[in-house]
């Protein structure tokens, strides 16, 4: 089919990265181009009579014509058969979305005002991050812990609710590498818009390997895990941690327990909860001598855990 | 309409329901359906104002990605004010109550609506709902979109009972109006006028307001347990207690797919009266417009579903809502298509009113080939609660009802007031309306096909050149409204005498005289044809 190729549908949706997205597409090319054609016709001939037909004088005459049996049987049928061409198009390729492979790799995904979390079988937990292998069927099983959410990736074309107190599942089957947007399309309150979570295609050897690490990784000591996570989300780059060198941001050696200074001129006590709201909220407080808005805030991209586990580490640096 | 309806020389002194009774007083008491019908222009113009200021917020902060004017809870209650108040308080109400009360019983040759109390009443039942859901404004507001979705309705903490029972209370309104027009049309039709020499315009309003009368009683209930829900804790929605949030859904789409035909069936009367009018030729296929509309009626009872395919119901509820989606296409094509034939070989001019009916087919076209978009499944579940669904619905919304409400304002405005505006400066109007509005909603199409979901505060950059292409167009769109407020006020301040039937057109509200008097006609008028008789 390539006629559809050069629909510009596909043009200004996101990359097909699934079979059946590509499948969608040359469904909504092929709706895109009869809407096309019934548009001209409608509008065009609109245009049409508008122009052949203006008024001359106010009492010329019109033509006076009641109805056409022929015509209006034809203008009522070639739209239902289109219509139901259409349905049943829509309807082959959706009965694939809902008919789940046997043997699909799981991840159970949770919507949570205002993350994902991912589960996968070997306990391995993730924050708005989902990876999979790539030519891999893949079910998610989606839930929610509080209100409807509605796990959205536009590249794969799919999306599915996520409605407390039930599960619901959709699947993939991804044929191409990166990193696409997961949206959640139900609104859910104050950071529905920021509820974005990253799904991340990569080779099968690297898919093992990072399930490896992860599955190791979560069962070091708190502390240790702390420290993994304080590289991988780049804290490491603005804050020094085994001395009291100043990077960007201020040292955090020895700053469990002392007393900060803040340009607001105050001082505060560090302790756990000073140390969550400047993780999550960096420009609540700002520590003298230091910019405000220069720490981005990680509001939504840690896990309860992970905070958790990067408060310890700080603590345990003394 | 060739009626035997006399139309004596009218002199600028005589008696007529404007200046007939004298006083505020007069006004608030009054049981003529002319000026209930200017009361409810008055009131839905003027929350059309406010909700259409919210949507200028709404794309204000949208202009680029993050916060902007709002933080994201204010962004959140615009945007749930600017829905609810533009579909409860300004186009289901829109045709029928102001332009339905008007003409319904001028266009069947009536002395008045059946229950003219019952119509005073409903005006105040109509405010009294408004009054309440402004007063949410200062007492918590809400942030729950107008669709109320359950468990987020009964979780959050701003004023959303007090939200839902205004809702509630402008739904009663509705059912009244609606019982009273279905009266009227059945008892109070002139001698002669019978079901098949009404206008169309009559027609539509008549389907309206059956589905009023049967879907709005659906919402009341829904909304009534919602407010329960949220005040004892029932237990019909929130998982928590062994309720089923989506349960919520499919009642309120049961209600509220069928509004979407309150919204649209009368815009589709007024422009059925528009292209008669102004081609100065009788209507082709009379018969199948006023089935159609039937037709959509009654089909649209039967695919709520059509906005719940990723909502986790069944497959095959899935795939039997979206069939029926496609039966809705039907009548409605072929509406397209009579209003298509009736140009041919017409005597077609271009005043604003006519610009509005034509905009109005230009729009509704776009409207309803995407609108099969979404009805198609597989497509809608990409589609699905993206601005793919904010630019369709405004397409048949905006695009539809309320370039209609302006095309029939313009109409029967002489008719209305007896006096007419500046042409030059209502054409400017549509134009200003017509660019405005595809420079606004063209754009979020595409917006929606590369992903974008709908209320969000934020976005990724890569949507930011098309948001801000659809936030200037809202100002074109604004300065048309601000425009026409301007034509109108100054047409009614200092507007030339108008003649009794300034377009010469058929139907019987423009035998009488402009504007009418108090019974509507001098003479009860006799009907000997149809509506559209320009032979
Ligand atoms: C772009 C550089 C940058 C990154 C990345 C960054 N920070 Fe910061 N951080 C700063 C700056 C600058 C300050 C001081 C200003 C302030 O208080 O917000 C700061 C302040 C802090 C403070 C308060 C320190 C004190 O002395 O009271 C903590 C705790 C902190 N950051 C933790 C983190 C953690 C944990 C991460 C990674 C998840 C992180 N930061 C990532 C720049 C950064
Ligand atoms: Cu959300
Ligand atoms: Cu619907």
């Amino acid at each position: 089919m390539f006629w559809m190729q050069y629909a510009f549908a596909s043009k200004f949706m996101p990359t097909a990265a699934t079979d059946q997205a590509s499948q969608v597409n040359n469904l909504y090319s092929f709706l895109l181009i009869s809407s096309f054609i019934a548009c001209v016709i409608l509008i065009g001939g609109m245009i049409y009579f508008a122009y052949k037909y203006k008024r001359q004088s106010l009492t010329a005459k019109s033509a006076y014509i009641t109805h056409n049996t022929f015509l209006e049987f034809l203008w009522s049928f070639i739209p239902l058969v289109i219509f139901l061409v259409v349905f049943g198009w829509g309807w082959h390729i959706y009965h694939q979305m809902r008919q789940f492979p046997k043997d699909a790799l799981e991840v159970h995904v949770t919507g949570k005002q205002w993350a994902w979390e991912a589960t996968y079988k070997s306990g391995v937990r993730t924050a708005n991050l989902v990876k999979v292998p790539i030519d891999t069927d893949v079910k998610i099983i989606l839930a929610s812990n509080d209100v409807i959410h509605s796990f959205y990736v536009p590249s794969f074309r799919i999306k599915q609710d996520a409605v407390p107190g039930r599960y619901t599942a959709v699947w993939f089957n991804a044929n191409k590498l990166g990193d696409f947007h997961i949206f959640c399309t139900e609104y859910c309150g104050t950071q529905h818009s920021g509820m974005i979570g990253k799904l991340q295609v990569v080779s099968r050897e690297e898919y093992d390997k990072w399930l490896e690490e992860e599955a190791k990784f979560s069962t070091l000591p708190i502390a240790q895990k702390g420290e993994k996570l304080f590289q991988i989300k780049a804290c490491s780059g603005c804050h020094s941690v085994a001395d009291a060198s100043v990077k960007v941001g201020p040292s955090l050696f020895k700053k469990f327990g002392a007393k900060e200074e803040l340009t607001s001129g105050d001082s505060t006590g560090v302790d756990e909860n000073y140390l969550r709201e400047s993780i999550l909220n960096p420009n609540a407080k700002i520590v003298k001598g230091f910019a405000s808005g220069v720490m981005p805030s990680f509001q939504g991209q840690l896990s309860e855990d992970e905070l958790s586990a990067i408060i310890e580490y700080i603590k345990s640096a003394k | 309409m060739s009626a035997s309806t006399h139309t004596a020389s009218h002199t600028s002194g005589e008696v007529n329901y404007i200046n007939e009774f004298k006083g505020l007083k007069s006004w608030f008491t009054s049981l003529d359906h002319k000026r209930i019908g200017l009361l409810y222009m008055i009131s839905v113009l003027f929350f059309f104002l406010v909700g259409g200021l919210f949507a200028l917020l709404i794309r204000l902060e949208l202009f680029k990605p993050g916060a902007q004017y709002l933080t994201p809870d204010q962004y959140n209650q615009v945007m749930t004010y600017h829905g609810a108040i533009m579909v409860f308080m300004v186009i289901v109400p829109g045709i029928p109550a102001i332009l339905g009360n008007f003409f319904l019983p001028l266009q069947i040759g009536a002395k008045d609506v059946a229950f003219p109390r019952l119509n005073l009443t409903s005006w105040y039942v109509f405010m009294l709902g408004a009054i309440i859901a402004i007063c949410t404004l200062f007492l918590g507001k809400i942030d729950t979109g107008w669709t109320f979705y359950t468990p987020y309705s009964i979780k959050t903490g701003t004023a959303a009972t007090m939200m839902v029972v205004a809702a509630f209370v402008m739904g009663m309104s509705s059912i009244l109006t609606g019982l009273n027009f279905i009266v009227t049309v059945h008892k109070l039709r002139a001698p002669g006028m019978t079901m098949f020499r009404i206008p169309l315009f009559i027609w539509a309003i008549y389907s309206t307001a059956v589905l009023q009368i049967l879907a709005t009683p659906v919402l009341g209930i829904t909304l009534l347990l919602l407010a329960m829900e949220r005040t004892f804790g029932v237990g019909i929605f929130d998982p928590n207690l062994g309720g089923d949030p989506v349960l919520f859904q499919h009642f309120f789409w049961f209600y509220s797919h069928p509004a979407v035909y309150i919204m649209i069936l009368p815009a589709m009367g007024v422009v059925s009266e528009l292209i008669a009018a102004f081609s100065r030729k009788t209507i082709f296929g009379y018969t199948a417009i006023a089935f159609s509309s039937i037709g959509i009626a009654a089909v649209s009872f039967f695919v709520w579903g059509h906005h719940m395919f990723v909502s986790g119901q069944s497959e095959v509820a899935g795939i039997v809502f979206s069939f029926l989606t496609m039966l809705v296409g039907v009548p409605t094509a072929i509406k397209m298509f009579n209003w298509l034939s009736t140009l041919y070989r017409g005597n077609i001019s271009f005043e604003s009113p006519m610009l509005f009916a034509l905009g109005f087919l230009f729009l509704f076209a776009i409207g309803g080939v995407t609108g099969i978009m979404l009805a198609t499944i597989a497509t809608d579940v990409h589609f699905h609660d993206t601005y793919f669904v904010v630019a369709h619905f405004h397409y048949v919304m905006v695009g539809g009802t309320l370039m209609a409400l302006m095309g029939g304002l313009y109409y029967w405005f002489p008719k209305m007031f007896g006096k007419m505006y500046n042409e030059t400066l209502a054409r400017l109007t549509f134009v200003l309306i017509f660019i405005g509005f595809n420079v606004t909603f063209f754009p979020q199409f595409i917006l929606g096909a590369m992903g974008m979901p709908r209320r969000y505060f934020d976005y990724i950059p890569a949507y930011q050149s098309l948001n801000s292409i659809s936030t200037i167009g809202s100002w074109l769109i604004g300065c048309g409204f601000l425009l026409s407020l301007y034509v109108i006020v100054t047409a009614l301040r200092s507007g030339e005498k108008a003649s009794d039937n300034p377009w010469g057109a058929k139907t019987l509200e423009w035998q009488t005289s402009s504007p009418p008097p108090h019974t509507n006609f001098h003479v009860e008028p006799v009907v000997t044809a149809g509506p559209y008789e320009y032979k």
